[in-house]
């Protein structure tokens, strides 16, 4: 949920990139923070296992401007992706303005990506959101792999309410910064409404 | 859903003084307000070299685990969290179930002495959360970005 400081004059949003497990959201969080000035950022925080899986999350502050002299800025979280991480998952989608679904676009990861939007809708539900109504972004990643599905397959299984999507290949940033002001974008936008 | 968060310049005036005043009375280094989702409120104290987004961000996260450890064993919450480290200790403790105060103290306090002063300031704060909700529930205190048009969210991305 996002909060209006009017006595500091900014404002916080959140956004949680979700995704089955190495499908490449904390690549993306990492391209953002190599690649953003030194001002406009935060430290990044992870919290992983000895062998870099993530254990709870991945956090990243950001500042993107300003809009009418309020500082926007954006709180970025990455999930566990493996199965067991469930009860993880479900707390780090509270107060959540938007989610960006990381899928991996590999052939055999089909079913892992399909269960993983299962599993985000339900969370979702949980916490009293629709994944048919809160902003959401799709980004395919890994399209740099030989194995992966092609995009109208992709979309047909993942997409279909139509939401904005993107291909990416995160390590090279393509699509990264495309995938953020996307959803930056629809989380404004949604504000502008006034929920 | 939570409701939506927001913060005025008087209820913040109110709160810092709520802060300072029980850093002061705790004799503690640091004091600061964290809400659920991990945003910084408040912080007063020796601030300087503490980067405070990563501490609220990682506050907030640590109450959301204990949380959800309490309901697997039949609890509400645990409402107030102790770390003891070799020098600096933590004590925080979340208020009208709602926002997490966080006090960080060393030798010249004693988790005694803060308990006693975070249960006072609590209920202050609790004042203040109560009437910073009624506020925002009243009709015609919309959003600032009721206003904004597509082009400034498209500025915001021109660069
Ligand atoms: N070839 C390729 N590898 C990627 C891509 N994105 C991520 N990876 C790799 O996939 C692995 C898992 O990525 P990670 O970001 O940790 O996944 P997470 O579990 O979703 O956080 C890492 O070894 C990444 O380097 C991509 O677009 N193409
Ligand atoms: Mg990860």
């Amino acid at each position: 949920m996002s909060f209006i400081n009017y006595s500091s004059r900014e404002i916080n949003c959140k956004i949680v990139y979700y995704g089955p497990g190495l499908c490449g959201k904390t690549t993306n969080l990492q391209y953002i923070y190599a690649n953003t000035n030194q001002a406009a950022k935060g430290k990044m925080i992870s919290l992983a296992t000895e062998t870099e899986r993530t254990l709870f999350f991945d956090f990243l502050p950001l500042s993107l401007g300003e809009i009418r002299g309020f500082k926007t800025r954006f709180h970025l979280y990455t999930v566990p992706g493996q199965v067991f991480y469930d009860a993880s998952r479900k707390l780090i989608l509270k107060g959540v303005d938007g989610v960006v679904f990381v899928a991996d676009s590999q052939i055999e990861r089909t079913e892992a990506n399909v269960e993983s939007v299962e599993n985000l809708r339900t969370n979702l539900g949980e916490q009293g959101y629709d994944l048919d109504k809160i902003p959401y972004v799709i980004q395919y990643n890994k399209r740099d792999l030989p194995n992966a599905a092609s995009l109208e397959e992709l979309q047909n299984l993942l997409n279909p309410r139509g939401v904005p999507h993107f291909e990416a290949v995160a390590p090279k940033g393509e699509g990264v910064y495309e995938t953020l002001k996307a959803i930056a974008k629809l989380i404004l936008t949604e504000l502008k409404k006034g929920t | 859903m939570q409701p939506q968060m927001v913060m005025y310049d008087e209820e913040f005036q109110q709160i810092s003084a709520v802060c300072e005043r029980l850093a002061r009375e705790a004799n503690a280094k640091i004091v600061f307000l964290v809400d659920k989702n991990g945003q910084l409120i408040a912080s007063v104290g020796a601030t300087e070299n503490l980067d405070t987004t990563s501490l609220a961000s990682l506050t907030a996260g640590n109450i959301a685990a204990t949380g959800g450890l309490a309901k697997l064993i039949g609890e509400k919450e645990f409402s107030i969290l102790f770390h003891e480290g070799e020098k600096d200790n933590l004590h925080i403790s979340i208020i009208g179930g709602r926002v997490i105060l966080v006090v960080i103290f060393d030798t010249r306090s004693s988790l005694g002495l803060v308990r006693l002063r975070v249960k006072k300031a609590s209920d202050e704060l609790n004042k203040i959360f109560d009437g910073l909700m009624k506020k925002v529930q009243v009709p015609g205190a919309g959003s600032p970005f009721a206003e904004i048009t597509d082009d400034d969210i498209d500025n915001l991305f021109s660069e």
